[in-house]
């Protein structure tokens, strides 16, 4: 009897470290300025890890989620990495929700060495290649590219622009002007708004009466661009609109109005248009998946932000399996090894010069027709 | 021997800054610290202006925009070493706090408040709007100051949360020793006087709006010098810094651990800016948990904790 309860209790005590949980961290901005994109993507993390520990964990273990919410404060969010890194010793960290809070927490993983997958837009935090940095969102610019992309098939060679001021804003406006040339496209008229303003009907009307404008961009965020497609139509400008990724979601047609977003362009996400998309779609499958699932957990539409959430713990949960080992160091490469990966954002292919590894095929170009998506490509 | 109050309040402070890490388990408790003194360096300027002088400001969060920024700036555009940069904030924000201190000061309880909250906001937008020069709303990058690697060629090697402990407790100890030195000067009993009453100061020939602006240009030098501190140690900045809420957070650490003691004002720091790190578990909550404590504090203890406590220990309760 004691030799059984002695091989018993040994056996535990070796069983043991093989369910140890595989520990990972998350400083997200659920709360603050930044919750329209911090909400969906905890959410969409603390629903994935359930399901993946319900499906039996990664390599035979479970993880654990650590989770923070750093309000979208940079000083915050710098706290929280120390302590991950530090405190919670985690072996990864998916977050950074806003560019300026991945910004400030890079340093922290890169002297710990420990891989970083961020959520936020700017291209600044992949471009110079960091070693433990990686990011899922495309980049500003690659919007601009398939914006202008779209132009050029449309034969439109000069353009309007107007822009809000904010972050989002000025970050795109910039991207957009650095690579316009690249297409033949000519700015003729550059306007701003500012990011509260109510009324954008002098500067569309500058740009109404610019000679030889052939469509009007409109890179900008939240309710500015809802605001400018009303007036737009207001004025009856008559040229095609193109706004940008950060206003994909229905809540921007909402916003605007059927009647005035009719014939609007923009590039989106697979995610966006899940239910538009073709059988044979490789993305099909994967956004229809999570799509049910974010909406059955929460009872709330799906987002772009929370599909970037998706990617980012797809991307890491893959990484860990391959590697077959839960070492910082063996999961960071493993990311840079990541070869076909279909996401929500689109198909993902790392390498050494490349730790964001999307193309301009993450992107789909719409227009919104009759109150709703449709994809015209 | 008694020692002096002066003495006693340094004493703590050094002996808790130097003993504090003996019990720390990782060094993300050295990160907190260091965000402690860094706060608390911001909060002994307050103690200067409201303490002392009895004036409130709910914009010196500028000031702490200004320094930090300043760090960022500097090295960049005019090759300055971040050090001599972090001076120069200081120098700028005591500039600016001058000119702007000698309308606003003449301006009294709310209405001071509410000038010095536009001056506040009117930082953090200059930050936000100029792109081009700041980075805007994304923040940029600040160097290294470089003090680390000299330490580590002198034979002391520190981890970067350590350093920044040691060196923001450093300052915060110097920063406590100047304001204490001040109260006990001609220039603290002026302020102190001129906080009982304007009138009464103004009687006995004190020079109440000259004194007011000393206390406002101190305070947004205090204010500045943490700003540059926490832009060197975060290596990255962002408007955030200038943003009303730091303002308010810095009166609150002020008010909660007692505006008229040093000692007290960074205890106050010390408690709101681990309480967030201890409540993480009740993320939700915290706004409402930190609202309660200072209604709570308000109430019962009006001096502010501290002060309040103290009385209560030497029997001297009212």
């Amino acid at each position: 009897m004691k030799f059984v309860l002695t091989t018993t209790a040994l056996a535990l005590i070796l069983a043991a470290p093989a369910f140890a949980d595989i520990k990972i961290g998350a400083t997200i901005s659920e709360t603050g300025p930044a919750s329209f994109l911090g909400d969906p993507e905890a959410k969409t993390l603390k629903l994935l890890v359930e399901e993946i520990n319900a499906a039996g964990g990664v390599n035979g273990e479970k993880l654990e989620l650590v989770i923070y919410d750093d309000g979208g404060d940079p000083n915050k969010a710098r706290t929280f990495a120390t302590r991950l890194v530090e405190d919670d010793e985690v072996v990864a960290v998916i977050g950074g929700t806003t560019t300026g809070t991945s910004m400030a927490i890079i340093p922290v993983f890169e002297d710990a060495e420990v891989p970083f997958i961020s959520l936020a837009g700017a291209i600044e935090i992949i471009d110079p290649v960091k070693t433990y940095t990686f990011k899922t969102p495309h980049t500003d610019r690659m919007a601009c590219a398939k914006i202008f992309e779209d132009m050029k098939k449309n034969a439109i060679t000069k353009i309007g622009m107007i822009s809000g001021s904010d972050g989002f804003g000025a970050s795109m406006h910039k991207q957009c002007l650095s690579i316009v040339g690249d297409y033949g496209i000519e700015v003729l008229a550059d306007e701003t708004y500012g990011p509260t303003d109510a009324d954008m009907t002098p500067q569309l009307t500058n740009i109404k009466g610019k000679d030889g404008i052939q469509a009007v961009l409109n890179p900008g965020f939240g309710q500015g661009p809802a605001i400018v497609t009303r007036n737009y139509a207001q004025l009856a400008v008559g040229l095609p609109l193109y706004q940008s990724h950060g206003v994909a979601s229905d809540g921007f047609i909402e916003l605007a109005g059927a009647e005035a977003a009719e014939g609007v362009r923009l590039p989106g996400t697979a995610l966006l248009v899940a239910g538009l998309l073709p059988e044979n779609d490789p993305q099909r499958a994967v956004v229809v998946a999570y799509k049910e699932a974010y909406e059955k957990a929460t009872g709330k539409p799906v987002s772009t932000f929370g599909g970037y959430a998706h990617d980012a713990l797809r991307i890491l949960v893959d990484a860990i399996t391959r590697a077959g080992s839960a070492e910082p160091s063996d999961i960071r490469d493993a990311i840079e090894g990541t070869k076909g990966l279909v996401g929500t954002t689109g198909t993902v292919t790392m390498t050494a010069e490349d730790h964001l590894g999307l193309d301009l095929s993450a992107f789909r170009m719409l227009q919104i027709e009759k109150g709703g998506w449709k994809i015209v490509e | 021997m008694r020692l002096s109050s002066k003495a006693t309040t340094l004493l703590i402070l050094a002996a808790v800054i130097a003993i504090a890490p003996v019990f720390f388990p990782s060094s993300y408790y050295f990160r907190v610290g260091s965000l402690i003194f860094v706060n608390g360096l911001a909060v002994t300027g307050l103690v200067i202006l409201i303490g002392y002088a009895g004036q409130i400001s709910l914009g010196h969060a500028g000031f702490a925009g200004i320094g930090a920024y300043a760090c960022a700036l500097a090295p960049v555009h005019l090759g300055l070493h971040p050090a001599l940069a972090a001076v120069l904030g200081a120098l700028l924000s005591a500039a600016i706090a001058y000119l702007v201190g000698r309308p606003i000061l003449r301006l009294k309880g709310y209405y001071l408040a509410v000038t010095s909250l536009g001056f506040g906001i009117l930082v953090s937008m200059v930050l936000s709007n100029e792109a081009q020069l700041t980075g805007g709303p994304d923040g940029m990058a600040v160097p290294e100051l470089g003090l680390r690697a000299v330490l580590k060629a002198i034979g002391i090697d520190l981890s970067n949360t350590e350093f920044w402990y040691a060196f923001s407790g450093l300052v915060l100890v110097l920063g406590a020793w100047l304001a204490l030195n001040l109260y006990h000067s001609p220039t603290g009993r002026a302020l102190r006087a001129l906080h009982g009453s304007e009138v009464a100061a103004r009687t006995v020939g004190v020079d109440v709006a000259h004194y007011k602006l000393v206390a406002f240009v101190l305070s947004a030098i205090y204010a500045s010098v943490s700003g540059s501190l926490l832009a060197l140690q975060n290596k990255f900045i962002t408007p955030d810094v200038a943003g009303f809420m730091h303002s308010i957070e810095m009166v609150t650490m002020t008010v909660l651990g007692g505006a008229g003691s040093v000692l007290g004002a960074i205890l106050g720091a010390a408690i709101l800016t681990t309480l967030p790190q201890v409540l993480t578990i009740f993320q939700e909550y915290e706004q409402l948990m930190l609202g309660l404590v200072m209604m709570l504090v308000m109430i019962f203890m009006r001096e502010g904790l501290l002060p309040s406590i103290t009385r209560r220990i030497r029997g001297r309760a009212e």
